[in-house]
C-alpha cells in the first residue's frame, strides 16, 4: 500500500471520530492536557490537570442538582453566587442608603437630634457642635460654642 | 515598546510531511500554521500573540474553561491534520517557545529522543476504549424528588437513604462490567502494539450516561484497526445489559507520545 495517510482507510462505524471537530472534549481534554510530550518551552506554564479540571467542572455544574436535592441552597442565598440574592441585596443596600441620606439630611438642617437627645451628660464633640448650630450664634465658632457648652 | 510580539507555539514534531500537507491550516487563534525544519525532524509551529500566551496571562486563561476548549480544540485540529499526513509526536498542549530560531534549536537538541519516538510510532494510529456500566441511576425518572420525602424525614436523610437503594441495585451492573473489561483488554491488547489505561471519565466531562469503568488507549498498527474495530463490535454486540464497550479515533498517538511510554 501507498497510502500516504496512516488511516485512509477510514473506519466507517466508529461512534466518535478523533479526527472530527466534534471529539469529544472530554477526550481531547484528556489527551492534550494529561498526554502528547512534554518538553520545556520558553514559557511556563502548570497545566491545570485533568483530574482537577474534571473536579471542578463537577463542583460547577454536577453537585448544584444534588446539593439540591439534599437541600442545600446556600449558594441561593450569597449575593456572589445568585444573582437572585444580589438582587435582594441590591434593596437592603438602598433601604441603608436611603436611612442614611435621610440622617444626613436631618443633620445638615441642625434637627441632628435623637443622638444628642440620648440623655448622655458627657456631650461628645457631635453633640457640641449640634448644640452650637442650635444655639443659633451666626458668628459663633466651634470652639465658642464649645466653651459656652461646657460653661454652661 | 514592541506592541506586536508573537511568540511559536509547537503542536507536533513529525518528520517532514510532502509539500502542501499543511496548506490553509489554521492553528490556535486561528493563526496560520507552517513547518520549522531541522533535518528529518519538522515542528508545527504557529505565531501566537505574546500577550495571551505569557506566563500570566497563559495562567489565568488555562482557568477559563470556555479559552481552553477553543485552544484544545485548536491544537487537536492541528495535531489530528498533521498525523494524517506523516508519522507525528504531539505536544502537550501550550508549549510556546519565543521564536522559531529556539523550536528549531530543540528540534536539535532533542533529536535522539524525538526521532526513537517516531521510529516507534511509525504506522501506528492509537484508538481509545471505553467500557461504561450503565447503573440506572440516573434515569430522571429515578431522580429523588424533594416533596416525595416522608414527614419528618430530613432531605439529608431522604437522599441517604436513595443512594443505598440505587447502590444495591448497581452492584450487579458492576460486576458485568468488570467481567467484560477484562474481556475486553485481553482481545484488544492482542491485536495491539501498546495499550495505556487512562482514568475513567467522570461522566460530568464526559456526558455520557452511564459511570465510566474502563478507559484505555491502545496502540495499533494501520492494517489491524479494522479487525480491531471488528473485535470492539462484537464485544459491545454481546455485552450483558446495562454494560457497553464504546471505541473513538483513530487519534494521533497522543498516549504514546512520551518517551519509555508503552514501548
Amino acid at each position: 500500500m501507498s497510502e500516504p495517510t496512516p488511516w485512509r482507510g477510514e473506519p466507517r462505524q466508529i461512534r466518535s471520530s478523533g479526527g472530527s471537530s466534534s471529539a469529544n472534549l472530554a477526550d481531547v481534554l484528556e489527551r492534550v492536557l494529561d498526554k502528547g510530550v512534554v518538553i520545556a518551552g520558553d514559557i511556563k506554564i502548570n497545566l491545570l490537570d485533568i483530574e482537577l479540571l474534571t473536579v471542578k467542572l463537577r463542583l460547577l455544574v454536577a453537585s448544584v442538582d444534588k446539593a439540591k436535592e439534599m437541600g442545600i441552597d446556600w449558594w441561593e442565598h450569597d449575593p456572589a453566587l445568585s444573582s437572585r440574592a444580589m438582587k435582594r441585596g441590591d434593596e437592603e443596600l438602598e433601604e441603608e442608603n436611603r436611612l442614611l441620606r435621610e440622617r444626613i439630611a436631618a443633620l445638615e438642617e441642625g434637627r441632628a437630634p435623637q443622638v444628642a437627645a440620648d440623655g448622655r451628660a458627657d456631650a461628645s464633640p457631635e453633640d457640641a457642635a449640634g448644640a452650637a448650630a442650635r444655639g443659633g450664634g451666626v458668628s459663633g465658632t466651634g470652639a465658642d460654642g464649645e466653651e459656652e457648652h461646657g460653661q454652661g | 515598546m514592541d506592541r506586536a510580539e508573537y511568540a511559536s507555539y509547537v503542536y507536533a514534531v513529525c518528520r517532514p510531511p510532502g509539500a502542501g500537507a499543511l496548506d490553509g491550516a489554521t492553528g490556535v487563534g486561528g493563526h496560520p500554521v507552517h513547518l520549522v525544519a531541522e533535518g528529518d525532524l519538522a515542528a508545527v509551529v504557529s505565531a501566537v500573540p505574546l500577550d495571551e500566551f505569557d506566563e500570566a496571562a497563559l495562567q489565568a486563561n488555562l482557568e477559563d474553561l470556555r479559552w481552553l476548549e477553543a485552544v484544545a480544540r485548536a491544537h487537536h485540529g492541528v495535531v489530528d491534520r498533521t498525523a494524517r499526513r506523516t508519522v507525528a509526536v504531539p505536544l502537550r498542549l501550550a508549549t510556546v517557545y519565543r521564536g522559531d530560531g529556539r523550536v528549531r534549536q530543540v528540534l536539535r537538541e532533542e533529536h535522539a529522543s524525538f526521532d526513537a519516538v517516531l521510529r516507534r510510532l511509525e504506522g501506528c494510529v492509537e484508538l481509545g476504549v471505553k467500557v461504561y456500566a450503565e447503573t440506572g441511576a440516573r434515569r430522571p425518572e429515578d431522580a429523588p424528588r424533594a416533596e416525595a420525602a416522608p414527614p419528618g424525614e430530613s432531605p439529608g436523610k431522604a437522599y441517604l437513604r436513595r443512594r443505598r437503594q440505587q447502590r444495591e441495585s448497581r452492584d450487579d451492573a458492576w460486576q458485568r462490567a468488570a467481567r467484560l473489561c477484562e474481556e475486553a483488554d485481553e482481545a484488544l491488547g492482542a491485536l495491539s502494539r501498546a495499550r495505556e489505561h487512562h482514568r475513567p471519565q467522570d461522566s460530568a466531562l464526559s456526558e455520557a450516561p452511564g459511570e465510566n469503568v474502563m478507559n484505555t488507549a491502545y496502540l495499533v498498527e494501520d492494517a489491524r484497526v479494522e479487525a480491531f474495530l471488528d473485535t470492539v463490535r462484537e464485544l459491545d454486540s454481546r455485552a450483558s445489559a446495562g454494560t457497553r464497550v464504546e471505541v473513538s479515533g483513530p487519534w494521533a498517538p497522543y498516549s504514546f507520545a512520551s518517551p519509555g511510554v508503552g514501548v
